[in-house]
């Protein structure tokens, strides 16, 4: 017997609203790493040698490194919520889920601020 | 409430269907790129740890395992922008029709291989750099 009544059944199952954000962001940070992605494929590339005085000197630069910055911020987040939607669709189960989902969060957050410090370390003069 | 419909709901898909396919590659390369992040930020903060640290990352980095991996990512990459940008267009509402689909679904095939194969010539003619 179901002692909740059929209100309490469905409520949460539905949309909660949130959808909206989360394809809007995905589709911001898309449009942005467009740009960002070919700009950076294209540098590296480019780049003459890749020792260490030459990409140090390259990521030294003020737009290469604000550039850098905003591809690693902006890929992570992307990569966030694209992982995000693989867990949900192919992980069973709330308990699981909610341990992948917290994990590929955390990872993300670490791959974010470790790559952004990295480059303000060369960007500002640390890197020996 | 437990016999709700799970995804992936394999079998009611028609397997070898360009939508199918598109999508799926679509996803595939998305979490490779997300692995090829860990590299990307590997390699920054090898960077930042200094020349002596820098050499021994560009020696692992330079392992033959890993020149198949930058293959792999230079094509996922070109893989998932262009049908990145296609997702683009579709979001603005052009392009929905069957017709349309089925030929920008080609275009995304030729267009990425162009690109990797563009990208990798590059890569090997762009200066005579070891990686």
């Amino acid at each position: 017997m179901i002692l909740r009544s059929p209100l309490a059944q469905v409520l949460g199952r539905g949309s909660a609203k949130e959808g909206v954000h989360h394809w809007w962001v995905q589709r911001l940070t898309s449009v942005a790493l467009v740009p960002l992605t070919v700009w950076f494929v294209v540098s590296i590339l480019s780049l003459p040698s890749l020792d260490h005085a030459t990409v140090a000197a390259w990521m030294g630069q003020l737009w290469t490194a604000v550039f850098l910055i905003l591809l690693v911020l902006t890929a992570a987040w992307h990569s966030q919520l694209g992982v995000r939607v693989v867990v949900e669709d192919y992980v069973h189960g709330s308990g699981a889920r909610a341990l992948t989902l917290a994990l590929v969060t955390f990872f993300h957050v670490v791959v974010a601020v470790a790559g952004v410090l990295a480059i303000l370390k060369v960007a500002l003069g640390g890197a020996a | 409430m437990t016999e709700r419909p799970l995804s992936p709901h394999l079998s009611v898909y028609r397997m070898r269907r360009y939508t199918l396919l598109t999508s799926i590659t679509n996803r595939a390369t998305g979490l490779v790129l997300s692995a090829g992040l860990i590299l990307l930020v590997y390699w920054l903060v090898a960077v930042a740890s200094g020349e002596s640290a820098y050499r021994g990352a560009r020696h692992v980095l330079s392992l033959g395992v890993l020149k198949a991996v930058y293959v792999i990512l230079l094509a996922t990459f070109s893989y998932h922008l262009i049908a990145g940008i296609r997702h683009l267009i579709w979001d603005s509402g052009a392009g929905l029709e069957r017709a349309q689909a089925k030929r920008s679904a080609a275009v995304v095939a030729v267009a990425s291989l162009l690109l990797l194969a563009g990208l990798a010539w590059w890569a090997l003619h762009g200066g005579g750099r070891a990686p």
